[in-house]
């Protein structure tokens, strides 16, 4: 048995568009005392169909039990832990900061080496939009600290695995045997 | 054609084959009422809410099909609540329907509005509110198919009042169940089962760990199969039990904290364990750490969330047990296995469950002598329900199941006042078989009040309580564990007997050993239910016990008293 070393897990799930299922999904991680360190919802192409990327700090064990029992769930169609899979990551924080005359020079410096962009500007403060890897905004929040954080919203992870490792809902009805494929490698 | 969403609920619960309803009228169930007294229905008026959960439980462990429980909403609905999770961690086909208020008046605290389906949602397979009428019929087809298929389990469906008024077109093709599509996950891959022969065919001490997937999945004929062709022996969990014939010399009992002394040491000194539909509860494994080390596992099971959940495995095979066994079958090669069959052989002369028949009448009279006596004269063809506590383990030594469905028992859960509602529905669900309740006099305190239910349906069915005066799983713990304090557990009972005379129910009373084949044979010949009050010796125990989280080989052995141990087999 692997050593269980917690760590952050990302999952994603499709699961149906309607009332009541991100009860569900948040429910369970609480039974299995797993903490969610972030949870985004949203649409898909298909509007009947959100998709969600759960980040659990817990250890494969627990991600493989909070996958198994995720997709128990009737309105969950398929929960993939993809943390060791090659993925892309993305969260997205809009972040108001101090910004008087004498500061204002020196933020725009780090701002431009961050690649955020300013998306309001107020007499004593901006507010910056940042997105990026966790460690990016992390960053960024480090520096800015000193001037003065006033606000921060952040979404929270999205991930995508990359290129033709396609994770997409299953579609057919169940007892299709073409459900078996859904998930795996791109043909 | 026109019909209210109270008279589709009732139309499509005739077409989805229900014959049986438990419940208990409300009024926010009330429409569905009305519209039952007009179909072909038949309604069994509970006395408490949890009783119907249970029945609908009892049920659906009787034959196989789905329960179906009904109450109205508020109290109602949270009085199913323990019923509800009964069945979830038995893995029970249950669908419980309740009234709810009407859906302009949701989340205003009206009269008895609760949110049920929150607080159900953890201990149920799926539940659902029904808003509209047209929604009855297709979530009435999808509650059944959800509870009943992979690994079956409670469904709540929560119906407004509103939805139950309102008129709608009823066309029962089009409210086919709609659910999402799912991943099927039970396409395990080539190497693993690969791996799961080569395990099978290698193993020089192997053993098969039967759960009750196995009664779930309907492979009892292929799993005997299975076993004679690899010459496996068998241990049962508590739930397993009755899916594979006690009598059959390859079945060597009920595994676990209360499982006889050779299973748990075949158990800890196998090269190999065969899981098949069951889940490495804490009451089967002991102490994780220690538990069959020697041992590499496979594990056959339906729900993927078991895997490795208790007991990391070298093969996981999962799906329907009766596939994977039909897949496995093939592939296994005949194993003579003298030695390790000789070797178990000897554990289990070594502590032979005494044949307590041949026991010499000493005045005394024990609980197993009860059981056993029962055993011999149903010939082991009833169907026993059992509660829960020492009576529900040593039913599971000393009454021998040799057919799946005939022990039916809250393994998971461990409900106390389960027995007498569940007995009342298996009786329902097999009316020409015998069904015997065995009870403590605990837990038939708490649902004592179904005796009304019995007369009141004229049902026969026979009660023996196995009465010591203490609550006496919990009175044995305090003796081994807490230096016999024994807090809270002494009980004062009213006269069994008498009470059940009340309720217009024969009653006897028996305090000795001589006095128990007669009054069981003629509970068995009388056309209506009887009770009959076995007055145990008090401060009895359940042996073998392996202590909560001990080492499965360390058991507390049966005392060395003749009373109770004797080492001749029959």
């Amino acid at each position: 048995m692997k050593k269980a070393e917690a760590s952050m897990q990302t999952l994603v799930a499709y699961v149906e568009n309607k009332p009541g299922v991100l009860n569900r999904v948040a429910s369970l991680a609480r039974r299995l005392a797993i903490n969610i360190d972030s949870l985004t919802v949203g649409p898909t192409e298909n509007e009947e169909i959100a998709r969600m990327t759960i980040v659990a700090h817990t250890d494969e064990k627990g991600a493989h039990r909070l996958e198994a029992s995720l997709e128990k769930l009737v309105d969950v169609l398929l929960a993939e832990n993809i943390s060791e899979r090659s993925l892309l990551e993305r969260d997205l924080a809009l972040i108001k900061v101090l910004a008087d005359q004498q500061s204002r020079p020196h933020l725009m410096e780090l701002i431009k080496v961050f690649r955020a962009r300013v998306v309001d500007v107020a007499p004593e403060s901006l507010i910056l939009e940042v997105s990026g890897t966790v460690d990016k905004i992390d960053g960024l929040l480090e520096v800015l600290r000193p001037f003065g954080v006033l606000e921060m919203a952040r979404t929270g992870r999205i991930a995508m695995t990359r290129g033709g490792d396609l994770l997409r809902p299953p579609v057919a009805a169940p007892g299709d045997a073409d459900l078996a494929s859904t998930g795996s490698k791109l043909k | 054609m026109k019909l209210t969403g109270a008279e589709i609920l009732c139309e499509s619960l005739t077409r989805l084959g229900v014959r049986h309803i438990f419940g208990y009228p409300g009024g926010a169930i009330l429409p569905v009422y009305d519209a039952l007294g007009k179909s072909k229905l038949h309604h069994i008026l509970v006395r408490h809410e949890q009783g119907a959960t249970h029945m609908a439980d009892g049920y659906a462990r009787a034959s196989g099909g789905v329960g179906v429980a009904m109450a109205t909403s508020g109290p109602g609905a949270t009085n199913m609540v323990t019923g509800i999770a009964t069945a979830m961690l038995d893995s029970s086909p249950v669908v419980c329907i309740t009234g709810q208020v009407s859906s302009k008046l949701l989340g205003s605290d009206a009269f008895q509005e609760i949110d049920i389906t929150g607080i159900t949602m953890p201990i149920t397979k799926h539940n659902v509110v029904v808003s509209r009428a047209d929604d009855v019929a297709r979530t009435a087809r999808e509650a059944f198919l959800i509870a009943n298929s992979g690994r079956p389990g409670p469904v709540l469906v929560d119906i407004t009042k509103d939805a139950q008024q309102a008129s709608t077109e009823f066309n029962w093709e089009a409210s086919a169940p709609q659910l999402p599509p799912k991943r099927l996950r039970n396409h395990h891959d080539q190497a693993e089962f690969d791996r799961a022969v080569e395990l099978l065919n290698s193993a020089k001490r192997p053993i098969i760990l039967a759960g009750r997937g196995i009664m779930l999945s309907g492979a009892m004929r292929v799993f005997e199969q299975f076993v004679r062709a690899g010459n496996f022996p068998v241990a049962m969990t508590l739930l397993g039990i009755g899916c594979f014939p006690a009598k059959d010399p390859m079945n060597l009992g009920m595994m676990g904290m209360h499982g006889e002394a050779w299973v748990n040491h075949a158990i800890q000194e196998s090269d190999l364990l065969i899981a098949v539909g069951m889940r490495f509860d804490d009451r089967v494994t002991g102490d994780l750490r220690t538990y069959a080390k020697g041992a590499r596992k496979i594990h056959i099971e339906i729900d993927r969330a078991e895997i490795n959940k208790n007991v990391p495995v070298d093969a996981a095979l999962i799906g329907d047990a009766r596939e994977v066994l039909e897949k496995l079958l093939p592939a296994l090669e005949k194993r003579e296995r003298g030695d390790w069959l000789a070797h178990i052989r000897e554990l289990k002369g070594d502590s032979a469950v005494r044949d307590i028949q041949n026991l010499p009448d000493s005045g005394h009279l024990y609980a197993a002598h009860v059981i056993n006596d029962l055993w011999k004269e149903t010939k082991g063809e009833a169907i026993v329900v059992t509660d829960v506590g020492q009576h529900q383990m040593w039913e599971a030594q000393y009454y021998h199941h040799d057919q799946p469905r005939t022990l039916i028992t809250s393994g998971g859960l461990g409900t106390m006042g389960f027995a007498l509602p569940a007995a009342i529905g298996a009786k329902f669900a097999k009316p020409d078989s015998e069904v015997w309740v065995v009870v403590g006099d605990g837990g038939f305190q708490m649902t004592m009040s179904e005796l009304a239910t019995i007369v009141q349906e004229k049902i026969k069915i026979n009660i023996a309580i196995i009465n010591n005066g203490y609550l006496g799983m919990v009175r044995q713990w305090q003796e081994f564990f807490y230096d016999k304090r024994y807090v809270a557990t002494p009980l004062v009972a009213p006269d069994f007997a008498a009470l059940a005379n009340a309720f217009g129910i024969r009653g006897e009373r028996i305090t000795s050993r001589g006095d128990v084949t007669p009054t069981i044979r003629s509970a068995r010949e009388a056309s209506e239910t009887v009770l009959i009050d076995f007055r145990v010796e008090q401060e009895d125990s359940v042996y073998p016990m392996v202590p909560a989280g001990g080492s499965l080989h360390e058991m507390i052995r049966r005392p060395n008293n003749p009373l109770v141990e004797t080492a001749t087999e029959p």
